[in-house]
This record gives structure tokens, sequence and C-alpha cells, in this order.
């Protein structure tokens, strides 16, 4: 049995050794607010940190992350950044929304206040193709308000 | 009451003429401009639910017993299986069901086009579904493709007849040029890629079959799985809540939801069969590509005199002919249009719809040649614009039925006036330069589409009505106008879509026709609901129903009384109101469309090819606009999908073989956010007062349209250079650089 430790709770899982964080996230723990969009860490929707690092769960194997937590979306629903990207109207169809806020709160973590182009250096892993993106910049530089 | 009529109706600029069921439309537009909460900011009502990681799209339903599919499908452009075995595959572990070619119509033993399905299994998981089709033991025997589209127009390969149209006369137009120019323009396919694969989840109860898709249309996914399957309507619940983007290639069914479905019968438990990324890179459809050879004709003042095309398309193994020709037709007043378009049949992967199909590609061939022409007659591109405005419909003389395009030029000005101070910011290699294009496009939505609306006793009401939300935010316009017309703060509207058992028709999340066609159906009931509620105020306080309103969650009595619409509700108990509506008929004898222009600044290195857009200004005119917040997202994504075909997206084939090179997204080169300049939305904001309660076009397509074309313009502004194709690599800017040198330099010998 793997032991993991999620959003603050203990969890156990049995994956298969191939198996990747995202799928032991979403299939063994019901933690599906995690999306694989390409499955091989290339648009980053997957985010997730693990010890406050953003990291592609899509191509990580669950059996890797050992004693470090991992963060995911469910852990972050009340994090002030959820209600600045509604704000800014930075959620169209919303399937990367939820890795766009993972992958932004560990920017604002290390960096409360980001410039535009820290935020656009910071935020490039992460794809929309609905085209979110001057609404998630606006959104990651009014968080705070 | 309900009337039938035999009319035009337009999905995508595909016309065809159908018995339509209209009903009534009594209400009169509200007032322009901002109201209580209609034309006023809201942020989305599913906002929430998707940004916390709550919304269900397909791959999150966990419906007990769920199966996953896996697909075999053709590797090669065009082959034969002259060998298959599923056995081995119905041995593996976890496997529940597998089926091939005489299994299900949309399995085939010779594929004409890369990833055709084969054969299909259901397991107990993805990874054991994917083992156990390669187990599958196959042999193909790849056969030569037809992959170059010019090739197919001569061996008369097409998917349909070529369509001609023609206008005056392209001689007489000559006669009177001063100047004409040709040219030829192409742009590559290019994918959609949603972030969601194309998928489904089906599941049998008895003789009814459950479909969750992530769908634009789940009453065109409900027809087309109903007819395959000869099962009655009824007895297919198509569900679609939440949706990861569409783009125009969510429409059909598609082949993974009658795999699904026939595994899920064959197995007894429910199946999902989703695309891969890699599967969505290759045969989820595509914009396709184009050959475009064009000609235009202007005195010296600047009228054109005569404009012809020839289109020629490469659709793929099958799929439907865009009007390719459109603005070509409808953009601008000539006499003298001819244009043909040509649907090249070729072995690759059939095309699907991509946000304004057809306009996108004709509109940069024909705004492109426009400013080669004003470059020609040394006139202002804005100006040579304006001296060809179509006061009515170019092709049948129809007047419009609500115009601002001339409107979108004044607002044009002031970003078209920085252009001095632009170009003055050249310094070395690097050239800057400003460029504009225009813009038409359909979205006047039609009948027919139904809303029902239910007040309870709380004072808080529901609206209901079977559309999806594709993500652009429709839900939220419709709760808008529900509460516009119910005199009700926004968070006391809910409302229930994506489901087919449980609503109303509603009309496809495409061709720009939600709002302009659910949107009115919506405020009809409303209206209805309105009108209950009057009539039972009026019975409970002993007034007359004229004198009372509803307003800001009363009801008012315009002799000053006022309760809360709670109290009047309130003695229903456990009573509902029950209002509906019905959309009604598009205007008679006008033609309805949207307008824009966009004005794009760049720089270009002139040394190594790179290009930058640094801002494009997108002015665009879709009527009455319901949620200015929601709307300025709408045109942000349609100018930065416009910058990703314009500057880097291409899907590649490998011309030896005719298979896919890009199928993944480091391969494909999506926008990111460091490739986002700065946007300027400027809608008009008018409503069109001939079209239906609202005066409310589409906006979903209008603002991708003209984006290519502008920056194109840009970039001959700030380097001289004609780019002629999509996308404007290195390589094509560095070739344009170098044949404006040449011209340079035959010019100054000539002089």
């Amino acid at each position: 049995m793997l032991s993991l430790r999620v959003n603050g709770g203990a969890y156990t899982a049995d994956p298969e050794v191939s198996r990747s964080l995202a799928d032991t996230l979403r299939d063994e723990l019901g933690l599906t607010g995690t999306k694989v969009a390409c499955g091989e860490g290339h648009c980053g929707a997957c985010t997730v940190l693990l010890d406050g690092v953003p990291t592609l769960s899509c191509i990580t194997l669950a059996h890797t992350v050992g004693e470090r937590e991992v963060t995911t979306i469910e852990g972050l629903r009340d994090h002030p950044l959820v209600a600045a990207f509604v704000r800014a109207d930075a959620v169209q169809c919303g399937f990367c929304t939820p890795g766009q806020i993972v992958s932004a709160s560990a920017l604002v973590a290390a960096n409360p206040r980001p410039s535009s182009d820290e935020i656009r250096h910071g935020m490039s892993g992460n794809l929309c193709r609905c085209g979110t993106y001057p609404r998630i910049e606006e959104a990651i530089s009014t968080w705070h308000d | 009451m309900a009337r039938l009529i035999r009319t035009e109706k337009e999905v995508e600029g595909r016309y065809s003429e159908q018995w339509i069921l209209v009903e009534e439309d009594a209400l009169d537009q509200w007032p322009a401009g901002p109201l209580e909460t209609v034309g006023r900011p809201a942020t989305r009502l599913s906002g929430p639910e998707r940004a916390r990681g709550e919304a269900r799209y397909i791959a999150d339903l966990r419906l007990p017993g769920l199966l996953q599919a896996a697909v075999l499908r053709n590797p090669h452009a065009r082959a034969r299986v002259s060998r298959l075995d599923l056995a081995p595959a119905l041995a593996a572990p976890g496997v529940r069901a597998v089926i091939g070619p005489d299994d299900a119509p949309c399995l085939t033993l010779e594929p004409e086009y890369e990833g055709a399905a084969v054969a299909a299994v259901a397991a107990d998981t993805a990874e054991q579904a994917r083992a156990a089709m390669e187990l599958i033991e196959v042999e193909w025997e790849p056969l030569e493709p037809l992959l170059d589209p010019d090739e197919a127009v001569a061996r008369g390969s097409l998917t349909t007849d070529p369509r001609r149209t023609e206008r005056g006369d392209v001689e007489r137009g000559l006669a009177e040029a001063d100047v004409v120019i040709e040219a030829e323009y192409r742009t590559e396919s290019v994918l959609h890629n949603a972030l969601e694969t194309h998928q489904a989840v089906c599941e049998w109860t008895g003789e009814t079959l459950t479909v969750h898709i992530s769908t634009q249309w789940i009453w065109g996914v409900r027809a087309e799985v109903a007819q395959a399957l000869g099962l009655p309507q009824d007895r297919v619940r198509v569900v679609c809540e939440y949706m990861g983007g569409g783009f125009g290639a969510k429409g059909d069914a598609g082949e993974y939801t009658f795999v699904a479905a026939e595994l899920a019968r064959r197995s007894g438990r429910p199946v999902r069969c989703a695309l891969t990324r890699r599967e969505e890179n290759v045969n989820s459809g595509n914009r396709n590509a184009t050959i475009q050879r064009l000609r235009i004709g202007a005195r010296s003042d600047g009228t054109l005199t005569l404009m012809t095309g020839e289109y020629v398309c490469s659709l793929g193994w099958s799929g439907w002919l865009p009007s390719t020709a459109g603005p070509m037709q409808m953009l601008y007043a000539c006499d003298n249009v001819s244009t043909v378009e040509y649907g090249a049949k070729l072995n690759t992967p059939p095309m699907a719809a991509f946000r304004a199909p057809g306009f996108v590609e004709g509109t940069f061939g024909l705004e492109c040649l426009l400013d080669e022409l004003a470059a020609r007659l040394d006139l202002d591109p804005l100006e040579l614009r304006r001296r060809n405005h179509a006061d009515s419909d170019p092709a049948d003389g129809r007047p419009f039925s609500g115009k601002n395009l001339a409107e979108c030029y004044r607002r044009a000005e002031a970003h078209w006036e920085r252009r001095q101070e632009v170009q003055a910011r050249s310094q070395g290699p690097w050239r800057h330069g400003v460029g504009l294009a225009s813009q038409v496009w359909y979205g006047a939505g039609g009948p027919p589409s139904y809303a029902w609306i239910r007040v309870g006793s709380d004072g808080n009401a529901t609206v209901v009505t079977a559309m999806q939300d594709i993500g652009s935010g429709t839900k939220t316009a419709m709760a808008q106008i529900a509460a516009e017309e119910l005199g009700l703060p926004l968070e006391r509207i809910s409302v229930e879509l994506g489901d087919s058992a449980r609503g109303p028709y509603a009309t496809i999340s495409g061709g720009s026709s939600t709002v302009p066609s659910v949107g009115p159906a919506v405020r009809a009931a409303a209206a209805d609901a309105a009108r209950q509620i009057v009539e039972i105020a009026a019975q409970r306080y002993d007034r007359e129903e004229r004198v009372l309103s509803l307003k800001g969650g009363h009801v008012i009595s315009a002799d000053g009384g006022s309760w809360p619409l709670e109290e009047v509700t309130g003695l229903l108990d456990e009573g509902q109101i029950l209002g509906k509506g019905a959309r009604g008929p598009n205007p008679t004898g006008m033609r309805t469309l949207t307008y824009g222009v966009q004005v794009a600044e760049v720089a270009v290195d002139t040394e190594t090819g790179e290009i930058r857009v640094d801002r494009i200004a997108a002015i665009h005119d879709v009527g009455r606009v319901i949620n200015p917040l929601g709307a300025r997202s709408q045109v942000e994504g349609g100018v930065i999908q416009g910058i990703g075909h314009t500057l880097s997206e291409q899907r590649l084939l490998d011309p030896s073989t005719g298979t896919v090179l890009t199928r993944t997204l480091d391969a494909y080169r999506l926008p990111t956010i460091a490739d986002v300049p700065e946007i300027v939305t400027d809608l008009i904001d008018v409503p069109d007062t001939h079209l239906t309660n609202l005066g409310a076009k589409g906006l979903g397509e209008p603002p991708i349209i003209p984006t290519a074309a502008a920056i194109a313009n840009a970039i001959r502004d700030a380097t001289g250079a004609d780019v002629r194709s999509l996308p404007i690599t290195r390589e094509e800017m560095l070739r344009a650089l170098r044949e404006a040198r040449r011209r340079e330099q035959v010019g100054a010998q000539a002089g």
C-alpha cells in the first residue's frame, strides 16, 4: 500500500507501479478536480503542488511522491485566487482552470505581487484554449484585493 | 399562435430551406443601453464550480461498473486491413467486450484516412483496454493516398459539386478597372484542441440509451444516435452539463459515441470512450487548409469593379464545404463578383467546423488583397474600405436588419491614427507597423428554441432549457435575461441546462447562435411567468393588472404600493408559476449579419523573420450586448486563437506518408499567456431593432475572423512585404521580405 499526504489528510492507495499521480488522485482518491488534458506533460491542466512546488501530476508516478505533501485544487478551494479568477472572468470552459489556479497559488506564495512579466513567465506552462490569458493575468494581479 | 412557415435556415453559413414552426414574438425590445441586469457585467454562474474543480466533465463521471474503451485506428493515410483477429484482445485481463467492423458501422476494414477506427475494446481500466487493443492481430496493406488538393480537383475527387456564384459581369468589371491585382493565398489546416478531448459515456437502461457527452449540440447527437441505432428519439437521452471547449468540432456524435454505445450494449455496463490527446490531434476534425486564387480590380478612386476567387478547400475524406468565398460575396459593394469553391476529397482526416469556418480563411485572403490594392492605388486602407461599404446585401439588394460597420470604422480611426507613432518605433532590424481588416459573419440565430421558467413560492426562478454552455457563458446570459424580465436580482435566478430528457429543444452552441436563438425564448418564458405573477398580485391586492409591474424583487403598483415578490408567490405554498417561451421568426426580407474591424500593431525582425504582435484593437457590432464582461472574454479568446493560427499553429502532414506529424501539444503550438498582446475590446452595443425581442446577435465567431489579415497587413505596413500564407512562419516572413527587396530593386532599376 502507498501512503499519500494530500490537502492535509492521510490517504492510502494501491496504485500499480506505472500509475501516475494524476490517475491515482482522480481514480483512487476521488479527487477529480485535477484534470488530465494531454497526459504527457505539455499543457499544465494536471498541475498539483508537491511541498509547494508546481508539478505535472500526469507525468509523475504516484510511487515517487514519498513524504511530500500533495496540494490539489480541492485543497485550494478557499484560496482568494478562486474568487479572483471568477471576478476577473478568467474561467471560460473551465477545464484548465484548476491547474491554472494551482500554478498561480505557487506563484503568489513566492511573490505576492508579481509583475506582468513575472505572471507571464510563471504561468506560461498552463495552456488555455479558450484564451482567458488576459483575465488570468488580471486575476493574479488583483488576487489580494 | 404557432405558425408553420417555409423559410431559410442558416447555421455556420449553411443555408437550407425548411419548414419551421414559429411562435409569436409579441414583446417590444427593451430600450438600448445597460438595464438593471442585461447590459451590465455579470460574473459567470458556473464560474465558482469550474474554478474549484467541482464541475463534472465527462471523465469525472463515476458511474457504477464503468468500463473504459480503447480504439484500434489506422496508422496509415490509406490502407486495407488484410487480416484482423480480435480473439487475443478478448482473452486479455479485464476485457469485457471487443468489437470489430462486423459489429458497428463506424468500424471499417478499408480505412481511407489516418485514425479511422477499425476495432475497439472495453475493459475495467483504461490501461487494460489499451493493452488489450495492442494484442489485436492486424495486418495493414498500405495503399497510395491522394494528398494534393489541386490534383484532387483535377481528378474530380470532390466531396460535393463545385459551388459557383456569379453576379454582374466580370468582363465589364475588368474593362472598368484602372488596376487589377491577382494573388494566391494559402492557409494551413489547424486543430481545435479543446482541452477536454472528444468523449462520451454510454449507458443502457433497458431499451433507453443515455449518452453523457462533451457536445455542442445535445439534440443533434440525440437525432444522430437515434437514427443510427434505429431507436425512437425519446429513447436516447443526451446529457452535457459541463464541457471543456469545442470550437466547432463537437457538433456530431462522433465514432467514439457509437463505439461506447455498442460496447455498453454488449457488456451490459456503462462505457466511456475518450480520445487521447494524440488521437484528438489526428482524428477529431480540423479547420481545412485552403488555396485561394484571387483577383480584384478597382477604379483609381478605389471603387471596386470586380472580384473573382477560386477556392480549393482540402476537406479530407468527408465533411462539408464551408463558405470560403462568403467574405468576397458579402463584405463589399461590388457589382461584378464570380467565385468557385472546390471541396477536395483527400485521404486525410475529415474537417470539422472551426469557429467561423470558411470566413476565417476567406477573410485572410480578401482583406490582404484589399490592402495590396490600397498600396497599389496609394489609398488609405481604411478609406478604401469605407468607399466600398455595402449599404444593402450586395448579392440580392436585401436591406440589412442592423448594420453598424461604419461606426466600427469610425471607432477604428483612433487606433489607426497611431500608425505614424508606431512606425516611428522602428529601430535597426525591428520594423513596426499597423494594419487593419474588416469582418462580416452571420450570427442572427433563428427558430426553433424553447425555454421554460419555474417560479417557486420563495420568489426564486429557474430557467430550464436543454441547451449547452460550451464555455462561452451563455448560461449566465440566460439568467440575466430572465432576471431583467422578472425584475429579480441575478442571484435569485438558476439555470438548468444540458439534458435532452429534462428540458425543451434548444439550438446548437455553434454558428454564434445560442444567445440570439435561446435568449429571446428565455425572455418570452420570463414574460409569461411575469404576466401570471401580475395576475395573481392584481387579485390579491385588488389592483388593475395594468398598474402593476415587477422590479427589484417586488411587485410595484403605479399608486405607490410595493410587495416583495416572495409575499405574492408565498401565497402559492407548494404551487409554482410556470412560464414557457419560444424563439420567434427572423425578420422577413432582411439580411442579419455581424460586423467588425480589428487594428493590429506588430513588430518584425527583418533579419530573423521573428514577428511580435504588440496590440490588437477589436471593434465589433453584434447588436445588443447582454453581458459586457463575458463578451469581452469572447472577443479576447477569439483574437488569441486568431493569433495562434496566424503565427504558430499548423497541422503538419508528413509529405511522404500523409500521416500527421503534430500529434502532441509541444509539436502543435498553441498560444501561451506569454504570446498575448494588449487587446482592446470595443463593442458597439446597439440593439438590432428588427431582430427578436432582444436585438442581440451572436458573438462567438466574429472576433477570430479578421485577426490574421489585420496582422498580415500590419506586417506589410512595417516591412513592405506581402505575406500570403498562414501561419506566417519565419520562413514565409523571410520569403516575403526577399520578394519585397527584389521588387524594390527592380523598381529602382526601372526608375
